[in-house]
């Protein structure tokens, strides 16, 4: 299948690039690895008038520390953060999840910040942004804007960005040493999750949970570890209120136990790295 | 319905929108072996039958502007509804695809071997099931290409396309073109990305490309992409078949009944029916059983039209009846194994007629499964799940034992009619098979024959074949496939499917070789002053056997017959070209009580396999899986277990991954490779390859075809591995997360 | 900024197996039929177009990436290599082609361009791969014929015949 034409702009700088999704408004689409978006185009299901490619913008082509959090430019490929040597240190929950993002080929092109962009409700990376509570840097004509995860993750596919907007980058705040753990679900190894699970220990008697693939967007909450069923009790909570959703993978009604099932594995898992 | 191209045609670069109505009136509906009021052009005609099918050919000066002018032709419909689930399809108040057919099921045949009402009445329990094996296709990496052009002068078409044979629907397409065989010429490159079986069905294809080259007047070329070819290209019949076994109580078969409804979707496309009587003669699969019934139904639907693929009605027939056996088993307290074993066919009554027709030529079943639970194998399965059990797991152990034919009796499909309609129309039997060995004027080996490639190793089995008669070395002949049926030598039986190589071309690459190594001991002799019945073709010298050192190299003999023919001995002709023609008298055609001998060769497969399944996620692992192979004397034991794991592949795949998933109102679910799943690596666990030789009496080679038993044998085995780890009767493949929740949630799947 | 309108076809100079060529494409014309069609480099398949198959991979500046899913466009002036390039001009193959013809890691060959270069990456990157880590980064592509286990034996090779004959070769 092939895409539909459309025109190509290339700028060199983030004030070009604004100055184009200006231009073209909801007409353009950021073009990054590609790796969701040529493929949506090849398949004719999208339609934009315009692309704009930004990987070749220096200025979005790095991994700056900024102490308490990790800034990732929007050029910024998949696996030139899962080689970043500092990422096991401090962001150890995208170490343990990247591996699960498509294959070694896809994470060559695929921009970390295109993940987060594309949105898909199971994909690690927005999951992983949400549970780390991390930001999203965008930029336009107008200014800069920086937004919460929770605020800027929407629905299926949706996001809080302006047309005239670019994601110049995201930021996830560095968590070495609280115990982590990063589970997934998929029919072969590589494939969108059915569900994804993530786990981030808070304090002695507290978690952030994460799951992806039960709703829109990733849901995150807060669960009580204390003890005895109250880790089952709440995901069990979790699971009869979110429902999960029907595809040809799962089932709504699967989606809730494995939920059931991997959500107190996960935890357990993020308890036992932080001891 | 209309179709209003103006949009598209009015493009730069569109030179033609080519619809129904146009291919109809140039040519005809493809010919079919089941004579009904069905017709298919290549093109869809007034009506529309399934998601997919072909409506309108938009022909452009590139691909991007084809697809982007196909989307502004406007086709209007009047919905019909849709029927997909084939037993609803057979009832009475279902719309009717064909109205001219009147019905659906548009055959029933009813076929009984031996005396099944006395088996059953006899017996001391009935053991039944019923198993409905989905759709799915080995979709090959590299899809259709054909590239047609039209020659006005002489009504004739050129086409290059990869089309795999067999060639029977050579005469199908020219019989669609409206034009006599040699004027449809076909090539078949040298290379071809896989088939599977799946490249037969490219024939519609190659008319409708044709019919775009003459209406435009330009050569035009089709590579199809991967949404084409899972909506519209082929996929294997989906089965429901009801079976039963009349048993004693020590797990003997008295009897088997079998219904089998094959849903061929929309259309027949020749050779269709052809897996449902494929296995035919066969149908008893290892078992020693006397007493057959069997009906077989075809019945169409709104889904897109079935035909050959890998396994070829094999792995329909297997799931049914290996899936009854370990039925038979639990149901009456027995030993899944022993229940095999007591009813496997003896090595003593080798060669064996089947009940059916079958002539099992060599094998020793009860060996081969003996060796392939021996050395601790099926201990260590029982360990690891006695293991796995005790620690609260869900550990299964399945088995499966397989016949595996090889090498199709052209007169198969004819079971399909009634004797007195085979009366009629000429009996249909045999298989032939024809290679040519040339030794050019400076004596270089040239070998070229009736096969087409889709990475076998061919050619590499047809040099060694060759070599070994004339005592050179493989890299020594030159193997040349490519095919051309206006200069080539061809029959209807020519291409590559069921197996046939083995049996079939490489037998007439050996009778050719050798033919040509007598001619060349003949010459040798003359010119080594010897007698004929010393000389030997050894190390690329003709020499003397009785003293080497009489010797002369094998191209200054091979050459005297080109340059020299007067030196030849007395009424021997010139030139060195040998072509064998084999024709095994083992395939008959069918008898008038309806038995036939479906193919020449059978080969063995038995596995055996442990799975666990992970209770949090509702995936099926498995553990260890050890495959046991008779496939008679093996030629190139690399390409053959290169194939075999190949098999071996596609079965995991039909087991756990994949399935051509329509909703109820036809929509075709799996149009891409994110929701067809074809298994990567990860995907495959290991398996442990066993062999056996038993060498076929049938052929001088002794090797049988292979490389299908593992589509066959994979699929029921891990569905009674399933089965036996969650105590459930029916197991659907393939066995998805999904499907896993459902048996053990009992919710809806 | 280079800007491309949708009617224009543009010249999109690169270096492919390290000669400088160029032909004229669209903004939509995928690298896959760019390298097929305008630079008649056929080596590389075609074999879904929607970056699942793994047929089409090529190196883009030494990396693996499917083609199928890059616009011509991006690859301009990039330095692109795909399966021509592994074997010497004399014909002689590379040392990971031998390996998988001593395996028999192909049958019909239509996925093979794209593991092989799918791996010219990543042993460069990763010199001394487990089998699992072979199996990983194999994951990415499909092959119908072989069952993947001549692959990961011929991969598996390649890797410790690469590190015997050129022990010095450090990870990048």
């Amino acid at each position: 299948m092939k895409p539909r034409p459309f025109d190509y702009v290339r700028p060199d700088t983030i004030d070009e690039a604004v100055a184009v999704l200006a231009e073209y408004g909801e007409e353009a689409r950021v073009l990054a690895g590609g790796q969701s978006l040529l493929a949506m185009l090849n398949l004719r299901l999208a339609d934009p008038g315009v692309l704009v490619d930004i990987t070749r913008i220096a200025a979005l082509d790095e991994i700056r520390d900024l102490g308490d959090k990790i800034e990732v430019g929007a050029a910024v490929t998949q696996n030139r953060l899962l080689a970043w040597p500092h990422l096991t240190a401090k962001l150890p929950l995208l170490a343990a999840a990247l591996p699960f993002v498509g294959h070694f080929q896809t994470r060559n092109k695929g921009t970390v910040c295109g993940s987060v962009a594309h949105a898909d409700p199971s994909s690690e990376i927005p999951l992983s942004l949400a549970v780390l509570a991390g930001e999203v840097v965008l930029r336009s004509q107008r200014g800069t804007r920086v937004l919460a995860a929770s605020a800027f993750q929407k629905d299926m596919l949706t996001t809080a960005r302006e047309p005239d907007e670019l994601i110049i980058a995201i930021r996830l705040p560095v968590v070495s040493g609280r115990g982590f753990a990063f589970r997934e679900v998929a029919r072969r190894h590589g494939d969108f999750a059915i569900i994804a699970v993530a786990a981030l220990i808070e304090s002695a008697d507290e978690t952030r949970f994460g799951v992806g693939g039960m709703s829109g967007r990733p849901v995150v909450r807060r669960i009580a570890t204390g003890g005895g069923s109250a880790v089952h009790d709440a995901i069990n909570q979790l699971a009869s209120e979110l429902e999960g959703y029907d595809d040809l993978h799962a089932s709504a009604a699967m989606r809730r136990n494995l939920l059931r099932n991997l959500g107190p594995v996960v935890i357990e898992e993020a308890i036992r790295c932080a001891a | 319905m209309s179709i209003d191209p103006r949009a598209a045609l009015a493009k730069d670069g569109v030179w033609a929108v080519i619809t129904g109505e146009d291919v109809r009136k140039i040519s005809d509906p493809f010919l079919v072996a089941l004579k009904t009021p069905v017709h298919q052009w290549s093109l869809a005609v007034g009506r529309v039958r399934y998601v997919g099918e072909p409506v309108a050919l938009v022909v452009a000066e590139s691909r991007y502007l084809a697809e982007d002018a196909g989307e502004l032709v406007q086709v209007e419909y009047r919905p019909l509804d849709a029927v997909i689930d084939p037993q609803a399809a057979c009832g009475g108040s279902a719309p009717v695809l064909h109205p001219e057919a009147k019905t659906n099921e548009i055959s029933v045949r009813k076929f009984t071997y031996g005396d099944t009402k006395s088996a059953f009445a006899q017996a001391d329990a009935r053991v039944a099931l019923t198993v409905d094996f989905p759709r799915l296709s080995f979709t090959p990496m590299e899809c259709y290409v054909v590239v047609a052009q039209y020659n006005p002068a002489d009504d004739g078409y050129e086409v290059l396309a990869n089309f795999q044979g067999p060639f029977s629907t050579h005469p199908v397409m020219a019989r669609a073109l409206r034009v006599p065989g040699p004027k449809l010429r076909l090539r078949i490159p040298p290379d071809s990305g896989g088939s599977f079986g799946i490249k037969l069905s490219v024939f519609p294809y190659v008319v409708l490309i044709a019919i775009a080259a003459r209406i435009t007047g330009r050569p035009v070329k089709w590579v199809e992409d991967r949404v084409e070819h899972l909506l519209a290209a082929s996929s294997g019949p989906n089965r429901i078949t009801e079976i039963e076994a009349a048993v004693r109580k020590d797990g003997r078969i008295l009897g088997l009944r079998l219904d089998q409804l094959e849903d061929y979707g929309a259309f027949l496309r020749a050779p269709m029916p052809g897996p449902l009587y494929r296995m035919h003669g066969a149908i008893t699969g290892a078992y020693d059983v006397a007493n057959v019934d069997v009906v077989n139904r075809v019945v169409l639907t709104n889904k897109m039209p079935a035909s050959l693929i890998r396994g070829f009605g094999g792995p329909q027939l297997y799931m049914a009846l290996e899936r009854l056996v370990q039925r038979i088993a639990i149901e009456l307290g027995l030993d899944h194994l022993d229940v095999i074993r007591r009813n496997l066919v003896p090595a003593a009554k080798m060669p064996y007629r089947a009940a059916a027709g079958s002539l099992y030529d060599s094998g020793d079943y009860p060996r081969a499964v003996a060796t392939a639970t021996g050395d601790g194998r099926l201990d260590d399965l029982k360990r690891r799940r006695d293991v796995a059990r005790a620690a609260g797991r869900k550990y299964g152990i399945g088995f499966a034992a397989v016949v595996e034919p090889a090498m199709s009796n052209m007169g198969y499909l004819s079971t399909l009619l009634t004797a007195d309609a085979r009366e009629k129309a000429g009996p249909k039997n045999g298989a032939v098979s024809m290679v040519t060995v040339n030794i050019d004027p400076l004596g270089a080996v040239s070998v070229t024959a009736d096969v087409t490639v889709q990475g076998q190793g061919h050619a590499t089995v047809l040099a060694q074949i060759v070599a070994d008669q004339l005592g050179l070395k493989p890299d020594d002949v030159n193997v040349v496939l490519e095919m051309d049926t206006a200069k080539d030598q061809w029959s209807i039986a020519a291409g590559t499917y069921s197996c046939r190589f083995t049996p079939g071309t490489a037998v007439a690459a050996h009778i050719a070789a050798s033919r040509m190594a007598d001619k060349l001991k003949n010459i040798g002799a003359k010119q080594l002053n010897i007698l004929p019945d010393d000389v030997e073709l050894a190390q690329g010298k003709i020499r003397s056997r009785s003293n080497p050192d009489n010797a002369a190299p094998f191209g200054r003999v091979a050459g005297t017959s080109h340059w020299s023919p007067v030196m030849l001995p007395e009424g021997m002709a010139p030139a060195l070209s040998e072509t064998a023609l084999w024709t095994p008298p083992e395939l008959e055609p069918p008898s008038s009580d309806d038995r036939i001998n479906t193919s020449l060769t059978y080969g063995f497969v038995f596995d055996m396999c442990g799975i666990e399944i992970d209770p949090l996620t509702y995936q099926v692992r498995v553990d260890r899986y050890v495959s046991m192979h008779d496939a008679g004397r093996i030629l190139n034991p690399m390409i053959a277990d290169g194939q075999m794991r190949g098999a071996f592949a596609q079965g995991i795949a039909a087991a756990l991954y994949e399935e051509f998933t329509y909703n109820e109102e036809g929509a075709f679910l799996s149009g891409t490779f994110a929701d067809y799943l074809v298994p990567t690596v990860s995907e495959i666990p290991p398996v442990e390859m066993l062999h056996l030789e038993t060498p076929s009496p049938l052929t001088p080679l002794g090797a049988k075809g292979l490389a299908e038993g593992n589509c066959m044998s994979v699929p029921a085995c891990i569905a009674n591995a399933i089965a036996d780890a969650l105590g459930v009767k029916d197991v659907q493949v393939p066995a998805t997360p999904r499907r896993i929740h459902a048996l053990m949630e009992g919710a809806a799947p | 900024m280079r800007r491309i309108n949708k009617d224009q076809r543009a010249r999109i100079r690169l270096t492919l197996n390290d000669r400088a060529l160029s032909a004229e494409a669209e903004p939509r014309m995928l690298l896959s039929d760019f390298l097929r069609h305008s630079l008649g480099a056929t080596g590389t398949h075609v074999g879904c177009e929607h970056g699942v198959c793994g047929c089409c991979t090529v190196l883009i500046d030494g990396a693996a990436v499917r083609s199928c899913l890059t616009l011509a466009a991006q690859a301009e002036g990039r330095d692109v290599r795909t399966v021509e390039s592994l074997a010497a001009p004399d014909g002689t193959l590379s040392s990971l082609q031998q390996a998988f013809q001593d395996h028999h890691a192909l049958q019909c060959g239509f996925c093979t361009p794209g593991i092989l270069m799918s791996f010219t990456d990543y042993l460069k990157r990763n010199p001394q791969p487990s089998e699992a880590d072979i199996r990983e980064v194999l994951s990415g592509h499909l092959c119908r014929c072989t069952g993947y286990a001549g692959i990961v034996s011929a991969l598996m090779a390649a890797a410790v015949h690469q590190q015997t004959s050129e022990p010095n070769r450090s990870k990048s």
